[in-house]
């Protein structure tokens, strides 16, 4: 009986030194979204249970092999208890009505990030290898950047153009794939301002850890007058942008993960210096880069496999880059010396 | 070289053929990609071929100097000349067809898909796996008996003795594991500090940059060390099971025989994936990804695939075994807990390990014929794909926990000197592990756009499985609580097992539970976790068994003074790598990436992190060193060494051909220590 009441003190102190220690550290990031209150509030709860649980088997574990050690000399076996069955009951009927609890709080939590608000603003993201765009159909501009205003619910609808990629904010808690082929949604409340990244998180081949991009929480107001910027500027830049301006815009947004234009390769050979050099490609023979080449290289990419070069499979025209854009592409090369 | 010591010879014969290989591979990518000798250009240092020939011909001119011209070089012969012949015969016929004959990795991908299949199958026929049967096909008669041959060299060749098996599971399962282990320390290596410093994108091997090179090594570790788990398991079931139920050996020794050979071709597939390309997908293997990785995703498959025979054929023979060949008076409730385990095991290896082959074959077939089955374009579905993948993948985890659950169970009783607290109850646990494992698969999938109402039930399905994970826990501490506890070195790995699985297994609901998943899912705190999981579940128990068992096996024991530094050295390491990986995957490190945002804070976690793994390496080498040092020189141990109860410790170590010289029948429970006069089994010569 003693040594019980001894394990019992030891559990419960060890249990809430454990939480205390944990608490103490800060496990989660900011908490930047109404999603994440429940979530993180649930989680807590899981601390909580972990620390008591991880206490209440190792405790008598350590205790056990300090007290009952065999000592020297002593050769005989120990007392011979076979079981239970009353205990073995308990502690398959309590873990299970706790089991149950959690996943009941665990549906719950799931349910409150998951509440509409009607009137929640729509985006759509769309992810590719290796890159996020915003588009923001209300006001009919698309931005690299995403902001968002703060307290407000935003819906996106996200779209994979290539293969599956994973929207995730830390700071936001929810996480949610993008799949080719269809649709997905993912509802978030920013409630902090500030900024953020996103982060790709289902692994989408070779440049997966740098596919980021800035995410931005202001408020209303800062929100209104950015969109009012980002109209005229699309106006204006629309208006005025020299092919090679409207070249170098599209190579930041879908070709810069893979092609440098500073000499050094990447996924896929850099361009400066390109544009009307001889390229050596897989088959063996060569090529000069002339605008029929680079036409048909954006166009079909895996009919021409620069040589060291695994072959891509890029899909320009689901980006929406056509015969126009593909010539502001080639002016913007023909600068790279 | 007759008076060479062999490993030595083979050594040498290694470098040799490593040359000879690479030399032949580089002529051959030349070759090929000057159009042959059309338009000549330089060579390829870093080719992939080069690399490839090296390995294939280098590992059999390895067991040429170990063996000579016998069993395992024999096969690697045929799967290389096997392997040539297929990619042949698909070039042939592509170039009837006036199809494009040769790719940058020399054969095309179909040849290279024909010809690893035709290798692995010619691998068989070489080593001799199937020369019974086909004797039998021709109605040649065979011998009932083993005969194997004295000294190592049976350990290279088909043998049919369960035990023999065991072993050389056991030994390439620690093959793999270092493999797996080194891949770990490259890519370890590489995450040590933020920005790239060694697998940059001007880093050229085998057609891969750094960054490509990296998603290999640590996709391939991830399958390597499942391979691994699988191979590891099987041999601690087959070296033990037959023996603690008192059978001359398994059910089926010709098939146990195959399901150990037909692993080795897969670990060479696996293996050549990461010369001809690699892939990037991960273990996982998700499309549209892998539907578009380079050549190497399909030898991955291919070695899956392969290796899931091995996986389903074991399971089968441990399940008949324990089924049919137990000793008088066995009756189930008086089975020792470990046969219970794998039972438990080989039930879900027999009927599950189908549908990660199928996936596998699916998206296999997509690439070669153009099949859309996972192609949105053709009306296919790339989550489809995800739910017959975790069909096995998921229960996968109880294969590969399962048996080293029951090692711990087993093992307990004997260092503690009591009985087993609530047999029956742990005993069905494992069963119940199994089950519930089977309807909780989508658990993997909470973000991934499947139904999001579906989420819940696998929520309530999941959590479930620490009902019966919990018995085990708490039968575990009441059986040591006031047992007389020794502590030799296989109690050190059974209690590490314990406390390691215990932070697995409490880590585990927060992942279960959809919403707190939503956030870690995909993270380094799922890393963290499984790792517990696998650790606690595979690899201390393993180790544990090892310790334990060595004896029987060998009539030595292992150093119980490098035991312990391995224990020591290994447990605290481990304890703060996962740690740190679950704190960084908490704050936002994502898994799977060879890069990470140094404005994120994660440099100094990442060294600590590395500085563990290597020590964590440098541990399992002394084992190794141990382990390999111990079969010659250890002290002897030939009698009851842990004073226990089981009928394979009550006869001199090491067992004689077909185990047991007297039967022995079963009077009595099988952990009942402490009470007085008892006896578990009796043999035939005793009165």
């Amino acid at each position: 009986m003693r040594h019980f009441v001894i394990v019992g003190i030891l559990v419960i102190a060890a249990a809430v030194l454990t939480y205390a220690g944990l608490n103490a550290i800060g496990l989660m990031p900011v908490e930047a979204s109404a999603q994440a209150i429940p979530i993180d509030w649930l989680w807590n709860l899981q601390v909580i249970a972990i620390s008591f649980l991880f206490s209440l088997i190792v405790v008598p574990l350590v205790y056990s092999l300090v007290v009952f050690r065999r000592k020297k000399g002593d050769n005989t076996d120990a007392e011979h208890i076979e079981g239970n069955t009353t205990l073995e009951i308990a502690w398959t009927i309590v873990p299970l009505i706790i089991v149950v609890a959690f996943a009941y709080l665990g549906a719950y939590s799931l349910g409150e990030t998951r509440r509409v608000d009607p009137n929640a603003m729509v985006i759509k993201v769309t992810g590719y290898q290796w890159g996020w765009q915003f588009e923001y159909p209300e006001y009919g501009f698309s931005s690299p950047t995403l902001y968002l205003p703060v307290d407000k619910q935003v819906v996106f609808q996200m779209q994979a153009l290539d293969v599956i990629h994973s929207f995730w904010v830390p700071e936001f808690r929810v996480k949610q794939d993008l799949v080719p082929g269809r649709i997905t949604e993912y509802r978030i409340t920013p409630t902090l301002i500030g900024e953020y990244k996103v982060r790709c998180a289902e692994i989408c081949g070779s440049s997966h850890a740098y596919m980021e991009s800035p995410i931005v929480v202001v408020e209303q107001a800062a929100f209104e007058q950015w969109v009012g910027e980002q109209k005229l500027a699309a106006a204006e830049a629309e208006a005025n942008a020299t092919p090679e301006q409207r070249g170098q815009k599209l190579y930041e947004t879908y070709c810069k993960a893979c092609h440098s234009i500073n000499g050094t390769a990447g996924n896929g050979p850099t361009w400066k210096g390109l544009f009307g050099h001889e390229v050596e490609l897989a088959d063996g023979t060569s090529v000069i880069a002339d605008e029929a080449y680079l036409i048909q290289s954006i166009k079909e990419p895996q009919s021409q496999v620069v040589k060291g070069f695994a072959p891509m499979a890029f899909n320009a025209t689901a980006v929406g880059i056509g015969d126009t854009e593909i010539q502001y592409i080639i002016a913007f090369i023909k600068t790279l010396k | 070289m007759k008076n060479v010591h062999p490993v030595l010879r083979g050594l040498l014969m290694l470098v040799v053929g490593a040359l000879v290989g690479y030399g032949v591979g580089l002529f051959l990518d030349y070759a090929v990609q000057s159009g042959f000798f059309a338009n000549a250009t330089e060579l390829r240092f870093n080719a992939p071929v080069p690399g490839l020939f090296s390995l294939l011909i280098g590992a059999t001119m390895f067991f040429f100097g170990l063996v000579g011209y016998r069993g395992v070089t024999r096969g690697l012969v045929f799967q290389v000349v096997g392997t040539l012949a297929g990619g042949l015969l698909v070039t042939g016929i592509r170039a009837s067809m006036g199809l494009s004959l040769w790719g940058g990795f020399l054969f095309t991908e179909p040849a290279w898909v024909l010809g690893g299949l035709v290798g692995a199958l010619a691998f068989l026929v070489g080593v001799g796996a199937v020369t019974d049967w086909w004797k039998w096909a021709l109605g040649e008669p065979t011998s009932e008996h083993h005969h194997d041959e004295p000294g190592f060299e049976k350990y290279f060749g088909v043998s049919l003795d369960h035990k023999v098996i065991g072993v050389q599971y056991t030994v390439v399962a620690l093959l793999l594991i270092s493999v797996g282990g080194l891949f770990a320390l490259i890519f370890r290596t590489e995450l040590a500090a933020s920005q790239l410093q060694f697998l940059t994108t001007s880093f050229k091997l085998f057609d891969q940059n750094g960054l490509q090179m990296y998603n290999s090594l640590m996709s391939l570790h991830g399958m390597i060390m499942i391979v691994s788990i699988l191979l590891g398991i099987a041999g601690i079931m087959n070296y033990v099971v037959p023996l603690l139920l008192g059978a001359q050996d398994m059910a089926f020794p010709r098939m146990n025989a195959f399901s150990f050979w037909i692993a080795v071709p897969a670990a060479v597939l696996l293996l050549a994936s990461l010369f001809l390309g690699g892939f990037d997908t991960g273990w996982t293997g998700y499309p549209p990804l892998s539907a578009r990785a380079p050549v190497g995703m399909q030898m991955f498959f291919l070695g899956v695939f392969v290796a899931g025979w091995s996986s389903i054929l074991g399971g089968l023979n441990i399940i008949a075994t324990s089924l049919r060949m137990r000793a008088r008076g066995m009756i189930a409730f008086r089975m020792p807990i470990l046969v219970w385990a794998s039972v438990a095991t080989s039930l879900i290896s027999l009927t599950a390990t189908q549908l990660i082959g199928l996936s596998f074959q699916l998206v296999m077939f997509q690439r070669l014929f153009g099949m859309g089955f996972f192609d949105p374009d053709k009306g296919g579905n790339p989550v489809l794909f995800q739910h017959l993948f975790w069909f096995y993948s998921h229960p996968a985890v109880y294969v590969f926990v399962l048996p080293g659950l029951g090692v711990i169970s087993e093992l307990l009783p004997v260092f503690v000197r009591k009985p087993l607290f609530g047999y029956k109850w742990v005993a069905m646990s494992s069963l119940g592990i199994a089950l519930v494992g089977f309807m909780v698969w989508a658990h993997h999938m909470f973000t991934s756009g499947m139904n999001e109402y579906l989420r819940v039930p696998f929520m309530y399905s999941t959590l479930l499985v620490a009902v019966p994970t919990g018995v085990k826990f708490f039968s575990w501490v009441a059986t040591i609580w006031k047992g007389k506890i020794r502590t030799p070195t296989p109690m050190l790995f059974v209690l590490g097992g314990i406390v390691v699985f215990l932070m697995g297994g409490l880590s585990g609901p927060p992942n279960a539970t959809v919403s707190t998943d939503l956030h870690l899912h995909d993270t380094y705190f799922i890393v963290g976790h499984f790792h517990d999981t696998i650790f606690g579940g595979f690899v201390f128990p393993f180790f544990a068994a090892i310790y334990y068992w060595f004896p029987k096996a060998t009539g030595r024991r292992m150093s119980e003074f490098w035991g312990k530094v391995h224990f020591w050295l290994m447990t605290p390491s481990f304890f703060i790598l996962t740690l740190g990986m679950m704190r960084i995957g908490l704050l936002g490190m994502r898994r799977r990436i060879a890069d990470y945002d140094p404005t994120m804070g994660f440099d100094f976690t990442h060294l600590i992190l590395t500085v563990t793994g290597y020590l964590i390496g440098v541990s399992v080498l002394i084992f190794i060193i141990n382990f390999f040092h111990s079969m010659k020189n250890g002290e002897k141990a030939e009698g009851n060494l842990w004073e226990s109860r089981s009928p394979e410790w009550l006869v001199p170590s090491p067992m004689p051909l077909e185990n047991y010289e007297h039967e022995f029948e079963v009077v009595g429970e099988p952990y009942d220590y402490g009470l007085a006069g008892s006896r578990y089994v009796k043999f035939a010569n005793e009165k």
